[in-house]
């Protein structure tokens, strides 16, 4: 029996791999200096749903909210085997907290239609929040289950799931339509398979062919423009080569649920964490320098 | 989303399993004492499950005033559906202010939910909550008593403060052992509120088939003394001088990240960010450069000895004590000196 998947992907700047280049000398953070990533768990989602897929058939489209750039990992996905890709970009969606973010994944997937899976990586890295994915499957109106670390079997509508919650483990039965997120020792995600990417590097979102367009013609009418991109479009579509850009009229949003008017929270302060060199006592790496601080300890009773 | 309710409660999800109050539970009772003091309202304690015998009356030595206990035998293990519809359902009728969850796996698999249902905020993974007056930049307008929401972001390279200005209830999951756990007082008084709530029985879709929880053999938290090693040891041998250290003071052996990564020592022993968070009367950091992600889960420890060959790591930073040499030379000068001591 072949199942449909829906797998949200985002992209993230590199928190992981902070280096001194992207440290400032003030401390702070350099966040142009970060590389763009594919979160890493929704990775592990990906491949959760491709397993699916290679099982029991059925379809994996691929979706994800941002800035035109990220259409990067959509493309990132269609290499690794999705079969379809969706970038929701809007201005509009600028400044959403997890609550707005979730409610226009929402409204993306019951655009997409018919479903059995949503897969979420369980956290992204520049947030580690691990909202959205509860956050979505609520508004879908079906359950969740995180954690998940391995699909055991999905037999008549009902997948079977092994969570790991850290200090134990689980393992559930749960109808679909489920939303899971999946962590990261889940899988080993396969890697672009080197036929797709000669296929798919060349497809492209909207937004992005327009960029393209502007940059190589500076010199053509508005009018001209829009005609090459047209065209272009037309092509790509006819290669299946172009991925769906939908803003948040084609999915049907409420506004006033998305954005920073659709944020509960707002961030009031930010403080960059400044590695301050103030007083600590330095200790000779001497027998007397280590008597001295074990005896100071005993004295102030951190030592009993 | 509820209006904002200045009368409102603070409120705290009471974690149990199988009878067992989660340790951030009742850390959590300790903070919303202190916050429901500053505000002037009663603190609150959400219980549910199946077998809560002496619970409530254990929340309330830990500083709570009204317990609403949700009894039902389905409630037994922990689903998100049922939780999420006891939550609401009680917000809805109580209206509190703050409701505030551990960071648990289980906090936040239930607590993002509850925010959704709601449509509510949620800030997670907070490391610290303080109430204060707020002045909005945009509208200028100024709100009396709102909860400041502080957490790392960003890999641990930021600490941001998240406010909810109207849309309430103010919620936040809290990290496990950033609270301090307060001593109990068996001689408060407080009120045990039965409350019915119905559950239609469609909440109980996810059937569980199997369930396995490790005892965490590693009790990093409880910790007085925490010895830790980091990549600078260098060897899953050399680890043994921590270990020895660690049963020379009397405490438990930690380790950084990049001492679980290089397969020194298992990942139940990781401090920091992904690991447990600490605070004990004593931290010594052996080899451990100190990245941001480690101190966060480290440096609220009352006292820090860091060793480090390199003089510039950031660990000296939150260090109290800082001793730059070789490990392998200063530990056995460590253990000699303390064993003199005895």
């Amino acid at each position: 029996m072949p199942y449909d998947s829906i797998v949200l992907v985002k992209q993230v700047p590199d928190t992981a791999n902070i280096t001194g280049d992207v440290m400032r000398d003030d401390g702070t953070v350099n966040r142009a200096a970060l590389p763009a990533v594919f979160n890493p768990e929704d990775l592990n989602a990906l491949e959760t749903a491709l397993e699916v897929r290679d099982q029991y058939g059925g379809t994996v489209t691929a979706v994800t909210m941002g800035p035109p750039k990220a259409a990067d990992i959509l493309r990132a996905c269609l290499f690794r085997g999705a079969d379809r890709g969706v970038l929701v970009t809007d201005r509009r969606a600028a400044a959403s907290d997890t609550l707005a973010t979730s409610y226009i994944l929402a409204q993306a997937v019951r655009t997409v239609g018919r479903f059995d899976f949503v897969f979420a990586g369980r956290q992204a890295i520049d947030g580690d929040t691990a909202q959205v994915g509860p956050q979505c499957a609520q508004k879908l109106g079906i359950p969740q289950v995180t954690y998940l670390e391995k699909m055991i079997h999905v037999r008549d509508r009902v997948a079977r799931i092994r969570r790991n919650f850290g200090d134990g483990w689980e393992v559930v039965d749960a109808p679909l339509p489920v939303l899971t997120t999946v962590i990261g020792t889940a899988n080993s995600p396969r890697p672009p398979a080197a036929r797709r990417v000669m296929r798919f590097k060349r497809a492209r979102v909207e937004a992005e062919v327009t960029a393209e367009v502007k940059a190589e013609l500076p010199q053509s009418t508005e009018d001209d423009r829009k005609a090459d991109v047209a065209r272009r479009l037309t092509n790509l579509k006819a290669e299946g080569l172009l991925i769906d850009q939908w803003s948040l009229d084609d999915i049907q949003a409420d506004l006033s649920r998305c954005g920073l008017a659709g944020s509960p929270t707002k961030v009031y302060r930010v403080q960059s964490i400044v590695l301050t060199k103030e007083g600590y006592t330095e200790i000779p790496p001497t027998e007397e320098g280590i008597r001295q601080l074990i005896h100071e300890l005993v004295v102030d009773r951190t030592l009993g | 989303m509820i209006e904002p309710n200045r009368a409102g409660e603070v409120w705290v999800f009471a974690e149990q399993q199988d009878g067992v109050l989660h340790d951030v539970a009742l850390e959590l009772c300790g903070k919303a004492r202190e916050l429901a003091d500053q505000l002037g309202v009663q603190a609150g304690a959400v219980l549910p499950g199946a077998k809560l015998d002496g619970l409530p009356q254990r929340l309330i030595a830990q500083g709570i005033d009204n317990v609403y206990v949700v009894e039902d035998e389905r409630l037994n293990h922990f689903q998100t559906l049922p939780y999420a519809r006891v939550l609401c359902h009680l917000i809805e009728r109580h209206k509190p202010q703050i409701v505030m969850y551990g960071a648990t796996a289980l906090g936040r698999d239930l607590a993002p939910r509850v925010a959704s249902e709601m449509r509510a905020g949620m800030t997670a993974d907070c490391t610290d909550l303080e109430v204060k007056d707020v002045e909005d930049p945009r509208t200028k307008e100024v709100h009396k008593n709102l909860l400041l929401q502080i957490r790392p972001a960003f890999g641990g390279n930021i600490i941001a403060t998240i406010v909810n200005y109207d849309w309430w209830p103010q919620m936040a999951t809290v990290r496990e052992g950033v609270m301090p756990l307060l001593d109990p007082d068996p001689q408060r008084r407080g009120q045990i509120l039965r409350e019915d709530v119905v559950l239609d029985e469609s909440l109980f879709v996810i059937k569980l088939v199997e369930r396995h929880v490790e005892e965490r053999r590693v009790n990093l938290k409880g910790a007085r003394v925490i010895v830790a090693g980091g990549g600078g040891v260098g060897s899953r041998e050399n680890f043994r001088l921590i270990y020895d250290l660690a049963a020379a003071i009397g405490g438990a052996v930690g380790a950084s990240r990049a001492a679980v990564d290089g397969g020194f020592i298992g990942k139940e022993h990781q401090v920091g960010q992904t690991g447990t968070t600490v605070r004990p009367a004593l931290y010594v950091a052996a080899g451990i450069s100190g990245a941001v992600q480690h101190r966060a889960g480290m440096e609220e420890s009352a006292k820090i000895i860091a060793i480090n060959t390199d003089k510039d790591a950031p660990i000296f930073s939150v260090a109290h004590y800082g001793i730059v040499g070789d490990l392998k030379k200063i530990i056995p000068l460590l253990i000699k000196t303390l064993k003199e001591k005895r």
